[in-house]
């Protein structure tokens, strides 16, 4: 396996859906090539970073408009039943 | 059973005196009789005009639903109007959800194409999913900066100064990546809800989510590079 091929599997290989012949392909290579190695390791950093951060609380006045909102269209509904 | 009735304006009806704490000035969320863990209970109940339930997956998905629609739309006004607009559409159409996917997808795919929606709107030419992904522009570029982080580069950041960060470099990527990797990285949703939302085969949503990791990955470089010290 080359560098490029490496890159192309990349997707794959951080979802865990690669095939055990590729992975272990893939794997040797990684254990040779520190650049991919570096790619490999701050892309999947990349992902937890993303996938660990939290929603940020939702601003009070953004909160309070759609609550609001939502009540609204429940009052009309209830009157036009 | 589906009991919620579909008025002429397309809009759910619910028996009168709903639970919405309709007689308070300012909406509170109110305990719902309903067991909080069990979704499906939630959505069969709200389907039935428990308005406190639906309250309640409005409680439960509010945040996530702003920073989706937030990183989407990168407009604050926007995002607020495609969430409520989603939370609206997705309250009127209680009953066309079928269940055969988790409600939150279901929402989700509410408050993707509303942000969108908005997002087209202010930037007409800028926003098209649709074009087909040509050539391998940058692609070599994107992944020839090879940069060390470190252990753990976002501890080097306050939470605040780090969502920024995130927020930033989503803000710089295509939209066309953008959606992908934030319903399938940031969502959680497989690659296969991806696809379903996006309208896109799995082999398009690997493809877009290949660009946008590497690009973000190289985009996050200038702020989390290991420092000589680590």
């Amino acid at each position: 396996m080359n560098c490029k091929k490496v890159i192309l599997e990349l997707t794959s290989y951080l979802d865990g859906v690669l095939d055990t012949e590729m992975r272990t392909d893939l794997e040797l290579h990684l254990s040779r090539c520190t650049d991919c190695r570096v790619v490999v390791d701050t892309t999947r950093k990349t992902i937890q970073i993303f996938c660990n951060s939290e929603p940020v609380p939702l601003p009070e006045d953004v909160r309070k408009r759609l609550h609001t909102a939502l009540l609204e269209r429940c009052r009309r509904n209830t009157k036009t039943t | 059973m589906v009991t919620c009735q579909m008025s002429a304006t397309g809009l759910c009806k619910q028996p009168p005196g709903a639970r919405w704490n309709l007689s308070a000035s300012e909406p509170k969320p109110l305990a719902s009789t309903i067991v909080r863990d069990d979704e499906s209970l939630l959505v069969s109940a709200a389907k039935g005009g428990d308005i406190t339930a639906f309250e309640e997956l409005v409680n439960r998905y509010e945040r996530k639903i702003f920073r989706l629609a937030m990183n989407i739309t990168q407009n604050r006004e926007d995002a607020e109007d495609a969430m409520q607009d989603a939370f609206m559409k997705s309250y009127q159409n209680l009953d066309r959800f079928q269940g055969d996917s988790r409600f939150y997808t279901w929402l989700v795919r509410i408050a993707v194409n509303e942000s969108l929606m908005k997002l087209r709107k202010r930037r007409p030419n800028q926003v098209s999913l649709d074009e087909p992904l040509t050539g391998n522009d940058g692609e070599d570029s994107v992944f020839r900066e090879i940069v060390d982080w470190g252990p753990s580069p976002e501890k080097k950041f306050a939470q605040t100064e780090l969502n920024e960060i995130l927020s930033t470099v989503i803000g710089e990527l295509d939209p066309i990546f953008r959606v992908a990797f934030l319903l399938r990285d940031e969502e959680g949703l497989s690659t296969e809800e991806t696809a379903q939302i996006l309208g896109i085969s799995v082999a398009a949503v690997k493809s877009r989510l290949l660009r946008a990791r590497l690009k973000l990955r190289q985009k996050l470089n200038k702020y989390f590079r290991r420092s000589e010290t680590q």
